[in-house]
């Protein structure tokens, strides 16, 4: 409890107590009256200030107006009666109070725990300065500073391993418990806890462009896009205050007036009372507190598990996802290309490579970085000229003077290179050089042990259809979709091609048949992710591009948490929708049962807040994923 | 210009009407308040002085919820 809470527990007991007192001990009635007085503006002052103040800035229908008028009206009715008997509008406000006091507690606990989920910034790095280590706030770290990380810290600044090993526990960002072994040359990414080794770590980017501070802005900012769900709370509560307190002003004055005509006595009392009742019932609370409390829990439980989700838009919608589009390459595949051999070649099989690695040395796609891998050694940069790389055909260059092309079927076409295609599965680089053709190297790509699995998962979570895209030849794309059981499959596509398909899928589900999620490794496919009713980002620590386009991003590669996304969403929407579903049943019902005169003051006081402890306790479900 | 200020706000609901409240504030082009880090980014017009525009802005979500703070 914070100060504010404990302070609103004293007024309670003070004026629990002070309630008591009125009625047990004998006293005479003007002196009840004050004990009387005196606890109802204990807990209730701030109740009549905020709507005061709330009248006085033109914003007249809230809670504290509905609750301010309720008490008050009950006040007048026991003066009216003149027996002295103010317990009513005392209890009322008090349970009032109690409730809000209870919410409040609640809501800061949750936000506690997933506020220490998300405890992954770090306070300070250590730098090393005449051999001794100085901490420094991460902000001011240069680019390129050599960082100390000792056991049990964090990593302040994504960088390079220079000395060191160490195993790296990565739980907070990709849920997955597994510890990571880093070594030497390895990258690091911040937000890790480094469990063992101390590790000299080179710094490769500032701390404000590192990941962890990416994850922390992501999150941070998550709530400022509302979802459907939510806009119709704040839109309802709009129209919904204002609307009640018409009716209890016309059940107040028609009845009695249609008595009054009908020659029965007019009976103004009973029916004050009801409007007042009807006034209690109608606090809106527990909706406007529970809806926007459950979507913030489902997003903190998703992130628990490195489910980064941008907004409780997305979760709405990935919600409904019955679609979903795999880009192959790091989803379904591990992303991880090894050459798998060179054939057709006049030359010796290193000379091929050696060119193919220096002409792809600039590009970052996961095939020249294999082909780097396969090479051995870092080329040398100074060696390469006239870099082009021909989006979705391949690379050309020149590497000592020769002319070297290296990439697919289409860029031989293009260049009018006689090539001879390849047979086996996988991804194909043709090589030439000054124009003729020097053979082609076999790239093949592994799938990922667990994606049959995944896409078992999908279906079982109500998905109907799983679509691959690919830039691969069609025997290859084949092969591979049979082996993981995918439903379709769209081969030879450029990146621009990618974006068609998904729209042209887009339209097919216009109609209300679900929506659409895209899954991408962050590589190349930020249009596509962007295009999608939603983009998954997979295994996207450490790519900017992707975080950015994406709207959920998964922090490891694991598919399963495809699935898992989109059953926390599922989990998460049915919450609030029950909570929708209940409040308004039980407020419906006792706001009848008020205005019939079944249900007196107490009852309504006791179905409100127990209507908004009930949807707290139940929104808090989201967390628990 | 960005800046995110730490806020105090109890309830969910308060923090929306304080974010529309600081929206609708002179000098203030977009703002958003994360009632789950308690934080309010506000993206401030060219040429706005932030310390006089958060005087407002703090002004305006007093008017809504009397008892928020925004620490700047």
């Amino acid at each position: 409890m914070n100060k504010k809470q404990k302070k609103m527990l004293y007024r309670i007991l003070v004026s629990a107590a002070l309630l008591v007192l009125a009625n047990v001990l004998p006293l005479p009635v003007w002196a009840k009256t004050i004990l009387f007085a005196a606890a109802y503006f204990t807990v209730g002052w701030d109740i009549l200030h905020k709507a005061a103040m709330g009248i006085k800035n033109g914003r007249v229908f809230d809670e504290n107006f509905l609750m301010a008028v309720a008490t008050l009206g009950a006040i007048a009715l026991a003066v009216a009666d003149g027996n002295g008997d103010f317990n009513e509008a005392v209890a009322v406000m008090l349970f009032y109070q109690i409730g809000e006091l209870f919410q409040s507690i609640a809501v800061g606990k949750s936000r506690r725990s997933i506020a220490a989920l998300m405890d992954i910034r770090p306070d300070y790095a250590n730098i090393e300065s005449n051999g001794r280590l100085e901490q420094v706030d991460p902000d001011e770290v240069a680019v390129g500073s050599v960082i100390v990380v000792q056991p049990g810290e964090r990593v302040p600044i994504d960088g390079v391993v220079l000395e060191g090993t160490s195993s790296l526990n990565t739980a907070a960002l990709t849920g997955e418990s597994a510890p990571r072994d880093v070594a030497p040359g390895d990258e690091v990414i911040s937000g890790c806890i480094n469990l063992n080794g101390v590790l000299r770590i080179k710094t490769e980017k500032e701390f404000g462009e590192s990941t962890v501070s990416k994850i922390l802005e992501l999150v941070e900012n998550s709530s400022s896009n509302k979802s459907r769900s939510e806009n119709f709370i704040s839109k309802f509560a709009r129209v919904y205050t204002p609307a009640v307190c018409c009716s209890a002003l016309a059940l107040a004055l028609l009845p009695p007036l249609v008595r009054l005509v009908m020659g029965m006595p007019a009976d103004f009392g009973t029916w004050a009372y009801r409007a007042l009742t009807f006034l209690v019932i109608s606090c809106p609370c527990a909706l406007v507190i529970s809806i926007p409390l459950s979507f913030f829990a489902g997003i903190g439980g998703a992130s628990r598990e490195g489910i980064l989700i941008k907004g409780s838009n997305y979760l709405e919608t990935l919600s409904q996802v019955k679609t979903v589009v795999f880009d192959k390459t790091g989803t379904i595949t591990k992303g991880v290309f090894e050459v798998s051999g060179v054939h057709h070649s006049a030359r010796s099989e290193e000379e091929v490579i050696e060119y193919a690695a220096h002409a792809e040395c600039a590009s970052s796609h996961p095939i020249s970085q294999s082909l780097r891998r396969h090479y051995g050694r870092e080329p040398d940069r100074s060696r390469v000229q006239d870099i082009e790389e021909i989006s979705g055909h391949g690379v050309t260059a020149t590497v000592d003077g020769v002319k070297v092309a290296a990439g697919n079927d289409k860029l031989m076409q293009k260049l009018g290179v006689a090539y001879i295609p390849c047979h086996s599965a996988g991804t194909v680089i043709h090589v030439a050089l000054d124009g003729d053709y020097a053979g082609h190297i076999l790239i093949s790509d592994l799938e990922k042990e667990d994606i049959v699995d995944a896409l078992k998962a999908l279906r079982e979570v109500g998905v109907t259809r799983t679509v691959m895209l690919t830039g691969d030849a069609e025997s290859a794309a084949r092969q591979v979709a049979e082996r993981v059981g995918i439903d379709e499959y769209h081969s030879e596509l450029l990146p621009g091609d990618k974006v068609e398909k998904v729209e042209a899928l887009l339209k097919e589900l216009s109609d209300g048949k679900g929506k659409l999620a895209f899954v991408g490794d962050g590589i190349n496919d930020a249009p596509v992710l962007s295009r999608a009713d939603i983009g998954i980002a997979m295994g996207a620590l450490g790519s900017d591009a992707a975080i950015e386009a994406a709207d959920v991003v998964l922090m490891d590669d694991d598919p399963m948490k495809i699935a898992r996304a989109i059953k926390i969403s599922r989990k998460c929407l049915r919450i609030v929708y029950e909570n929708i579903s209940f409040a308004l049943l039980v407020k419906f019902a006792c706001l009848l049962l008020g205005a019939l005169g079944l249900a007196g003051m107490w009852a309504a006081i006791f179905a409100d807040v127990g209507v908004m402890v009930l949807a707290v306790l139940n929104a808090m479900r989201a967390l628990k994923a | 210009m960005k800046k995110s200020y730490k806020i105090e706000v109890d309830c969910a609901n308060c923090a929306n009407l304080m974010e529309q409240a600081a929206k609708k504030t002179p000098g203030v082009k977009d703002a958003t308040v994360s009632f789950m880090a308690l934080k309010m980014t506000v993206d401030f017009e060219d040429g706005a002085d932030p310390k006089a525009v958060m005087q407002d802005v703090l002004k305006a979500c007093r008017k809504v919820e009397p008892d928020c703070e925004i620490n700047f």
